[in-house]
């Protein structure tokens, strides 16, 4: 079987995911095109040689409907043997995106493909989509559905993590983000989002407050008081009757922002990128999910490590680098409890909590994020993983090549 | 047809009078149900028939629904096991409901008094309803009470009219309307004054008659919104979580009716029927409606009847009791038999301390009148019949004696000879005790056949059961007195022979002492009260226990090893509780100090010293493990009601059951302890309680009675069912 390459990661900035957020004027059928634009621009690329664009978006409905990944493809005058997918694993999407578009070059389906991830949730709002899971009483009542707000406080109840531990949490992502910011690290894979007119609109992380104190976050009440004390801390306690009481301390200031965004991944066979002249700059070792307790909902990311871990006869301390999609504060306080990683190889730039979470697109950024940051400190591994609605973890490891 | 008769008037308007021959109140039995198919079919091929308009012909009102002795027995719908037989007979209403709906003439409900259940559901299938105006008129769907699902319609229409977020309390709490709520909500469409309802419906069909359902017009649209609209998915989001924290997964009514909603308001009208049908089904066969039908409709309602008496004794009319002891308990009593207009002298050694008694008589007076519920008249009149005295002469003439003083063997003794002198030949000798067996007591008596156990349940005005308790030398006659007694001021009672704690005391404590073993094994005490509330009970162990008393609880293990001597059996959490009670003081939320602390502000909150004297082994559960925790608590009690059959202590099923869910709050989805058993299968239930046994102890082993039962194959109501029935 063949060895999946990353030749290249291009993502947008995330713009601020409200009606004001620089990007609320530019569909998300744009931001896709303008991903697989910028990676036809910056790699002289011969669209006809891709076999497949795997895009993630996690409210597949309204613009982001109809399999948006084949029409940004024809949008974006790719070839029009080009195929293209949309995919949904919730938040994990643009990861799973990846691992498919690798999986399809591993297995010979392609020798060149696209994974990567769309979504604007100022213009699509999160939960457009429906669905059975949390509305139908068959699935609702069986799984103990919870929202993940609560599911998240829900953890740090059960792992004891306080309001200040999860505030420091993110006060320390902000930091790293405005510091990386600062640095000029994201600038290889960062692509300006252009107007109508072909003019920039954003080019960068539209909610990274570097300013953010103790202090600051303080003021900010918990979001899940009180739909937790309507009903779902009753849900969650008799789930986990060790609860006695819910913690709630996760609000807008720890857990991820809502924005808008994309993300492109292009990776492809050694003899295709030889053949196109692109530089493989990592390879992907490894890729799993896995399901979890769909109440607790996202204690994924630790169990999908473990596995994946194991069957690359790995240990958790043969990874340099670790990023963990900043859901919520405490979800990755948990893996780095549980998994004893030390927070210095823990989303060294920051993450979600400051720069956002377009849901379909993250975990695709994220991985390029790693690949940039491989290269700038010089270091070989990195796994990414994600939290994941209804109980799930994906996971990617990457290496230098 | 012998259940409806048919009048066309002058205008082609066919009056439909409603009225089941030999009943007070309509029902849709069988033979109504078959006779409305039969009617729809005359109404659509008579073309003499312009529009119809159904009323009643009972002054008690339309129709109070299903006929709950038919649908609950066994060979109801759905027993027999062939499914596509059952769909057929559970659909024939709603088919011919719908036939109505659909018969292209326009068909008025006057109704005239209540509608509940099927006899709403009826209502809801015309095309216009006009009720009196009376606000003692119930309109409602009372079904998710006994573990049913209205299958007439009902979670079809209401939610079309209503809108699901208005309509989920009276589809999934039973809760009913007045007319001039249900007018609001759209439910009826006029609200007449009484006596002119048909005329009403009448005009209507005269003037408007439109003939076409809302939900069957092109522009319908589901008030609120579907499942799937932008404001309906979060009334089924927050519902679904509603729906567990108060219902704890364990009735599957309430669950199939959100269901039927979710799916039926996704479909067109005719479909949506046939699912209401198959969750009506799905129900209607499940355990916990049959136990529930059974145990708090049925068996509520004949021992409500008094099946417990035996026969042959004239009816006893008691007009005048003496309570002795204006505690809590004695001044509850007189309260509760003052409203049922029987004058009560109430006791106690001083005037001041009967006097206090009464004064919780006329606090509750005082809220109902302030509520509207009482006139003041009736109120002073009620309040006139409580007595009280500190003179024992006063007893004279009473028909009945409650004694309700100190769990105390000399203080009972002495208040019973001062009140037997004063009593005529024949009147009876009630003690209110919870523990002390009756037999005991009744030595201090120079009357033990007309001595009897009248254990009351507290708060006395708002719990519905009174347990009497038969002396070894206890008459029938006193038996058949007490009854009559209990009957009159509206109370449930059943009948048990005496041993330590009783029937329901005995069962009960098992629920705490188990969740006492669960605190020794070294359970999280957040465990142990969070899986017992899930279980169906009031409440967990730990903070029941803390309702009722450490130190009580405390004594009682004291008096019982006293008592039992060398029989009595020392548990590892004796220990805790002695500390508890002896070393920290810590006697229950009486003192606002138990296994909870109790702030002034604020919730209570487990008290942090508990995991020094029972230190936490096992942090957290897995469903299996609360699984294992909920069998124990249930079983526990269970197993122990089981006994009490073995011993004697209890011989009536509908009894143990009424007894248990009134009594002490044993889990209602169940239908009592012995219909759970019944339930799983007496054979299953043995297999169950022995590995229990193996793990935790004795306390788990089945009495031979239900090895036995095993071995026959019989359950609990076939076995002991037959007896009773024989013997009332």
């Amino acid at each position: 079987m063949a060895d999946a390459y990353i030749f290249d990661a291009v993502r947008t900035p995330r713009g601020k995911g409200k009606k004001d957020g620089s990007l609320h004027e530019i569909t998300a059928l744009s931001l896709a095109t303008q991903v697989l634009e910028n990676l036809r621009e910056r790699n002289n690329l011969d669209t006809s040689k891709v076999d497949d664009v795997v895009l993630g978006c996690v409210a597949p409905v309204g613009e982001q409907g109809s399999d948006i990944a084949r029409t940004a493809v024809l949008t974006a005058d790719y070839a029009e043997s080009v195929a293209g997918v949309q995919i949904n694993r919730f938040c994990a999407s643009g990861l799973e995106a990846v691992n498919m578009a690798a999986a399809k070059v591993i297995s010979g389906e392609a020798e060149l493909a696209i994974g990567g991830g769309v979504e604007s949730m100022s213009r699509v709002p999160m939960g457009s989509d429906g669905g059975a899971w949390p509305t139908d009483p068959s699935s609702a009542f069986k799984t103990y559905f919870m929202p993940q707000g609560v599911s998240a406080d829900l953890i740090a109840t059960l792992y004891g993590f306080s309001r200040d531990d999860v505030d420091a949490y993110a006060v320390e992502s902000q930091k790293r983000a405005a510091a990386a910011w600062a640095d000029g690290r994201f600038k290889k894979s960062v692509i300006p989002v252009k107007d109508q007119l072909g003019l920039t609109i954003l080019d960068h992380d539209e909610t990274v407050r570097g300013a953010t104190t103790m202090q600051t976050l303080a003021s900010l009440n918990p979001s899940f008081t009180g739909m937790g004390e309507m009903a779902f801390d009753a849900v969650a306690t008799q789930r986990y009757p060790q609860v006695e009481r819910m913690n709630h301390v996760h609000h807008a200031g720890n857990s991820s922002g809502i924005v808008d965004g994309a993300a492109g991944v292009l990776i492809g066979t050694k003899e295709m990128g030889e053949a196109l002249g692109l530089k493989a700059r990592a390879r992907i070792k490894g890729m799993a999910s896995i399901g979890s307790e769909p109440s607790i909902m996202l204690t994924g990311p630790s169990l999908v490590t473990e596995k994946l871990l194991k069957k690359l006869g790995m240990e958790v301390g043969d990874i340099d680098l670790y990023e963990l999609n900043e859901a919520f504060a405490a979800v990755v306080l948990r893996m780095m409890q549980a998994l004893d990683i030390p927070h210095e190889k823990m989303n060294v730039n920051g993450g979600a909590i400051a720069m956002g979470h377009p849901l379909g697109a993250t975990g695709a950024m994220i991985l390029g994020t790693m690949v940039d940051e491989l290269e700038r400190s010089d270091k070989e591994t990195a796994l990414i993983t994600l939290c994941v609605g209804a109980g799930m973890g994906t996971a990617t490891v990457i290496e230098r090549v | 047809m012998e259940n409806f008769k048919i009048e066309v008037d002058g205008d082609g308007i066919a009056l439909v009078t409603f009225d089941v021959p030999g009943r007070t109140m309509n029902t849709l039995t069988a033979s109504v149900i078959r006779e409305i198919g039969e009617l729809v079919e005359t109404i659509k091929s008579d073309a003499a028939i312009k529009g119809v308009v159904f009323t009643s012909g009972k002054t008690t009102g339309f129709c109070a629904g299903a006929d709950l002795g038919e649908l609950g027995g066994s060979g109801g719908i759905g027993g027999g096991g062939d499914l596509k037989a059952a769909f057929d007979a559970g659909f024939a209403l709603n088919k011919s409901f719908r036939a109505l709906e659909t018969s292209g003439k326009p068909v008025a409900a006057a109704i005239n008094g209540l509608a509940l259940g099927g006899g709403l559901e009826f209502t809801l299938a015309c095309h216009y309803r006009v009720v009196a105006d009376n606000p003692k008129i119930q309109l409602g769907l009372p079904e998710a009470k006994v573990g049913l699902l209205p299958g007439g319609g009902g979670t079809q229409r209401l939610t079309r009219l209503m809108g699901v977020m208005a309509a989920a309390p009276y589809l999934l709490e039973g809760k009913s309307m007045k007319p001039a709520e249900a007018l609001g909500f759209k439910v009826v469409h006029e609200v007449v004054p009484a006596g002119t309802e048909v005329e009403a419906a009448k005009t209507w069909i005269k003037t408007k008659g439109d003939p076409v359902a809302p939900w069957d017009k092109k522009d319908f649209k589901i008030p609120g919104g579907g499942p799937y609209s932008a404001g309906g998915s979060q009334v089924f989001v927050m519902g679904n979580a509603m729906l567990r924290k108060t219902t704890y997964g364990n009735y599957p009514a309430q669950l199939n009716i959100m269901k039927a909603v979710y799916e039926g308001l996704q479909v067109p009208f005719d479909a949506a029927i046939r699912i209401e049908t198959r969750y009506f089904l799905k129900t209607l066969m499940s355990p916990q409606a049959k136990g529930m039908i059974r145990t708090l409709f049925l068996s509520l309602q004949e021992l409500g009847k008094g099946a417990g008496r035996p026969a042959g004794v004239p009816h006893y009319d008691v007009k005048k009791v003496a309570v002795l002891g204006a505690g809590m308990m004695g001044a509850g009593i007189a309260y509760v038999q003052a409203m049922a207009g029987i004058e009560t002298v109430l006791i106690d050694q001083t005037q001041e301390a009967a006097d206090k008694g009464k004064g919780y008589a006329e606090g509750l007076v005082k809220k109902a009148v302030s509520r509207g519920k009482l006139t003041q008249e009736k109120g002073d009149a009620i309040l006139a019949l409580i007595h009280p005295t500190a003179d024992y002469a006063n007893v004279k003439g009473s028909d009945l004696v409650v004694e309700a003083v100190f769990e105390n063997r000399d203080v009972k003794a002495q208040v019973t000879k001062l009140a037997e002198a004063q009593l005529a030949e024949g009147a009876i000798f009630g003690s209110n005790t919870s523990t002390l067996p009756i037999t005991g007591l009744a030595k201090a008596s120079v009357r033990p056949k007309d001595f009897i156990g009248i254990h009351f349940f507290s708060p006395v005005d708002k719990m519905g059961l009174v347990e009497i308790i038969m002396g070894e030398e206890t008459s029938q006659e006193a038996l058949a007195k007490s009854i009559d007694y209990v009957l009159k001021i509206k109370k449930t009672p059943i009948v048990v022979n005496d041993s330590r704690g009783f029937y329901t005391s005995r069962c009960f404590g098992t629920f705490v002492q188990e969740g006492m073993e669960l605190l020794a094994d070294g359970y999280a005490p957040a465990i142990i009260d969070n899986v017992g509330r899930a279980t169906g009970m009031p409440r967990g162990p730990l903070e029941m226990h803390d309702d009722v008393a450490l130190d009580l609880s405390y004594k009682i293990a004291q008096q019982t090893k006293k008592d039992l001597g060398d029989k009595y059996e020392e548990r590892p959490f004796t220990a805790i509780i002695e500390k508890m009670v002896e070393g920290e003081g810590r006697y229950g939320r009486k003192n606002g100090k138990g296994f909870y602390d109790y702030p002034e502000n604020g919730p209570k909150t487990l008290w942090p010293g508990l995991a020094q004297l029972a230190p936490t082994k096992i942090a957290e559960v897995d469903k299996a493990g609360i699984e294992e925790i909920r069998t124990r608590l249930l079983y526990r009690q269970a197993v122990e009601a089981a006994r009490c059959f073995e011993e004697n202590v209890i011989t009536d099923p509908r009894e143990a059951d009424v007894g248990a869910i009134l009594g002490w709050g044993f889990a209602p989805w169940t239908g009592g302890p012995i219909s759970l058993i019944d339930g799983v299968g007496v054979a299953k239930f043995v297999e169950a309680c022995d590995q229990l046994a193996q793990k935790y102890g004795a306390r788990f082993a089945p009495p031979a009675l239900l090895r036995d039962m095993a071995a026959k194959g019989e359950t609990f109501y076939g076995r002991f069912g037959a007896k009773t029935k024989a013997a009332a």
